[in-house]
């Protein structure tokens, strides 16, 4: 490990299991070496809501919030989640965001749509922007709560860690039945992006 | 890795404690959940604060080392005991932690605890990340002893709920063994015992401050001269950030404050800002010493800080952002399934003011429910219902009713009822079984029989309660079932005698509602006429599908029909509340 930090935002709806999938990507990078702060909310916000995690990695971490407009990656379990800490990516950051659309209250009751073009929104806050199916790649596996782990595996490309960090950390920080699916979902979202999509780079 | 919450668990078993009590509130709760999990360890959740501090003042005058734990406004509910246990002091070290909420991501109010360790005249620790609050928890129970007094530890949610490396260490033995020695003097706070302890607190004070000189969590870094900051908990990490070269004065004791240390640090640097989260408290007292210094006309006193609000506050420069994407709010809400649905879409027939308390539930009050109409503090509602009552007077009755949660009641709201009994008051109380305490994660509690640990415990017999307390008509309906549940309601807010209709079905969160198979429906398209009748629910897996006026037609529709329902498989808990609603008979249960 050099100096390299990094700042990851992670943005879902609750019960998509974001607090789960910042637990196995601390542990990775734990095992690596490196110094790790993430900083996230309970209660509340978990009935739902639009739910954040702010992860941050380097030889030494201060504080344990990300400053909006410093996310290095912002990894998003929901399409509008991104677009709603889409502030938060720092300039040529990295967005993963997951294409599953989860209606908000206001859409599912009808008094608004949800929102069109939420891609092209997104491109123009960066063109390193990820779009993957992890609902898709999910379900394939018929296991509907696999999405996180899905995300992580496609997040995985643009983080300074080994394959194998990954999987010791899913080994530690799982019960020791549900490893071996999300292995597999870890696995088949690191296949939804194309090895070589660049790492991040600071 | 651990968060502030497991660090305090595990500084406190490091330290030896032998009993911990708690009432679960965000961001405290982990804290007992952590610690429950250590052999040696006694820990339980108390029905509310006030009783978990005095079963923690119970212990340490049992000899041995004792922690109560609870969210900011659990001190309020325990300040009675606690203020009096300064007079006491302790015999096992006494620690009461006090987890903030600036931003209020899970409470009713912002409320600054620094005041009360000033006002109950307790010394108060402040960490700054996970690392300190296992150390500080230790600590606290060393200086609990030396300093015969309870110790305050003081979190905020970015320290509860933050995670960081945190090294640990070896478990200590107890420092003496337990057993009562009887101390009349010491223990019973008649006028003329604690009007000599009064005397000791003060001196006890004065030696506090005097440590507090030299204690090693009170530190200067020195950097840059040019500016000197002061801080303490999680601020002090988003100054690190915002001014690595900048000078530092770090508390870690919040009180008393160290009066020299600040002097010293103030002759040393040009210029004094303070950064502290909520109130002014560090400022005051700077300025109190007559150090001029900035502090909040530079940093907001209301909700939490980051690294960009402290450099922008004390550099006065905004650096320009990206704009925030407009999107459709996602605010929490009731689960899919989740019992309170169908009670408050039921009662919002009723048009009656709903008197609301702390739980899940509040977020009835939210759109598109909307059926909740005051939610002030644990237990406030049956209170708020009956003082409504009385003010109304007899035209006023059936126009509001109390809806409180079986936690919530149990932890304050049984003299509330006793009230209305007591004072011929006739409101009708509303009361949320769920078989949990469900906001803060599925707690146990008396209701539910099983205790912290998860061993099988005496079951509250709630009906039995309220009517022990004189409630001649208490009523359990089953709150999926809306017909009846609004048909009970609409006969008990017409009674001129107190009432309590008890809702009965498990939180759909509980593991064992989750392993049990459940149906899942769905709306028949060719049925749906688009009225939107299912959609007033507010369950989350109920979808609108807006259609135009030509995707309409290609449905089959009338061309004036804008859209229909679906619902989203993958939510559904099978509660069966939508069916009924649906008076084309749209919604079925989907086949396998």
């Amino acid at each position: 490990m050099s100096g390299v930090r990094g700042d990851v935002f992670l943005a879902g709806v609750g019960g998509q299991g974001t607090l789960l999938a910042s637990e196995v990507l601390c542990e990775a990078f734990l095992l690596s070496g490196y110094d790790v702060k993430k900083s996230e909310v309970h209660g509340m916000a978990q009935r739902g809501g639009a739910v954040t995690t702010h992860l941050r990695f380097g030889p030494k971490v201060f504080s344990p919030l990300i400053e909006p407009g410093k996310a290095d990656l912002l990894v998003a379990f929901e399409k509008i989640e991104a677009l709603r800490f889409a502030h938060y990516l720092r300039t040529g950051g990295v967005m993963v965001v997951n294409a599953q659309e989860i209606f908000p209250p206001s859409v599912a009751t009808g008094q608004e749509r949800y929102p069109e073009g939420v891609a092209e929104r997104l491109r123009a806050v960066t063109d390193r922007l990820f779009l993957v199916d992890a609902l898709a790649a999910a379900l394939a596996m018929r296991e509907v709560r696999a999405v996180n782990m899905v995300m992580v595996g496609a997040a995985s490309h643009f983080l300074p860690l080994p394959e194998s960090a990954y999987e010791e950390a899913l080994e530690n920080r799982l019960p020791a039945g549900i490893v071996a699916v999300n292995t597999r979902a870890f696995r088949a979202g690191r296949a939804l992006i194309p090895p070589g999509a660049g790492a991040l780079a600071r | 890795m651990l968060s502030g919450n497991e660090a305090i668990a595990r500084g406190a078993y490091e330290a030896g404690v032998k009993v911990a009590s708690a009432y679960p509130g965000t961001p405290s709760t982990e804290i007992l959940e952590s610690l429950v999990s250590y052999e040696g360890v006694y820990a339980e959740w108390a029905p509310n604060e006030k009783v978990a501090v005095e079963v923690a003042i119970g212990a340490s005058m049992g000899g041995v080392r004792a922690l109560a734990a609870m969210k900011h406004v659990g001190v309020n509910v325990a300040a009675d005991p606690i203020f009096t246990a300064s007079y006491t002091g302790v015999r096992g070290g006494l620690v009461i932690v006090t987890a903030d909420d600036p931003e209020l991501h899970s409470s009713q109010n912002e409320q600054d605890n620094r005041h009360y360790a000033v006002a109950a005249k307790i010394p108060m620790l402040e960490p700054s990340d996970s690392f300190e609050a296992k150390e500080f928890t230790r600590l606290a129970f060393e200086l609990s002893e030396r300093f015969d007094t309870p110790v305050f530890l003081r979190t905020t949610t970015r320290i509860s709920h933050a995670k960081g490396v945190v090294p640990l260490g070896e478990p200590s033995g107890p420092p003496f063994p337990p057993g009562f020695a009887r101390d009349p003097a010491k223990w019973v706070m008649l006028p003329v015992n604690a009007k000599r302890r009064h005397v000791l607190v003060e001196e006890r004070t004065r030696a506090l401050a005097e440590f507090a000189e030299t204690f090693d969590g009170n530190r200067i870094e020195w950097g840059d001269r040019s500016l000197g900051i002061v801080t303490a908990g999680v601020s002090y990490q988003y100054v690190r950030e915002a001014f690595p070269e900048a000078s530092v004065l770090k508390l870690g004791l919040a009180y008393p404050l160290p009066s020299r240390l600040f002097r010293e640090f103030a002759a040393g640097v040009s210029r004094v800002v303070v950064v502290e989260e909520l109130d002014p408290y560090l400022e005051t007292h700077v300025k109190a010493l007559g150090i001029p210094a900035q502090g909040k006309e530079l940093i907001p006193i209301v909700g939490e800080l980051d690294p960009r609000i402290v450099r922008q506050g004390i550099t006065g420069e905004a650096v320009p952002l990206r704009a925030q994407e407009n999107v459709p709010p996602r605010p929490p809400s009731l689960c899919p399934g989740c019992p309170h649905r169908g009670l408050f879409f039921a009662l919002k027939k009723l048009k009656v003011a709903v008197l609301g308390d702390i739980g899940c539930y509040t977020l009835a009050a939210l759109p598109p429910l909307g059926a909740m109409d005051s939610c002030i503090c644990m237990g406030a509602s049956i209170g708020n219902a009956h003082g409504m009552e009385k003010a109304l007077g007899p035209e006023g009755k059936g126009k509001a009713v109390a809806v409180i949660g079986d936690s919530t009641f149990l932890h304050s709201g049984i003299p509330g009822l006793m009230d209305i009994v007591y004072n011929r008051g006739c409101s009708t109380v509303i009361l949320l079984d769920n078989r949990t305490t469900a906001m803060t994660g599925a707690q146990e509690n008396p209701s539910t029989g099983k205790t912290l640990r998860g061993d099988p415990t005496h079951r509250l017999d709630l009906p039995a309660l309220c009517r022990a307390l004189g409630v001649e008509h208490v009523y359990v309906v089953n709150p999926h079932d809306m017909e009846r549940t609004e048909s009970v309601l609409r006969r008990e807010i017409r009674r001129p005698a107190p009432s309590v209709v008890i809702t009965e079905a498990p939180c759909v969160l509980l593991p064992e509602h989750r392993k049990k198979q459940r149906p899942v429906y769905e709306v028949i398209p060719d049925l749906c006429t688009g009225c939107k009748a299912c959609s007033k629910l507010g369950c989350p897996a109920i979808e609108w599908v807006p259609f135009t006026p030509e995707e309409a037609v290609a449905e089959g529709k009338k061309a004036t029909q804008k859209g229909m329902a679906r619902i989203n498989p993958l939510l559904c808990d099978g509660c069966n509340q939508c069916p009924p609603l649906c008076k084309f008979q749209a919604i079925l249960e989907r086949k396998a």
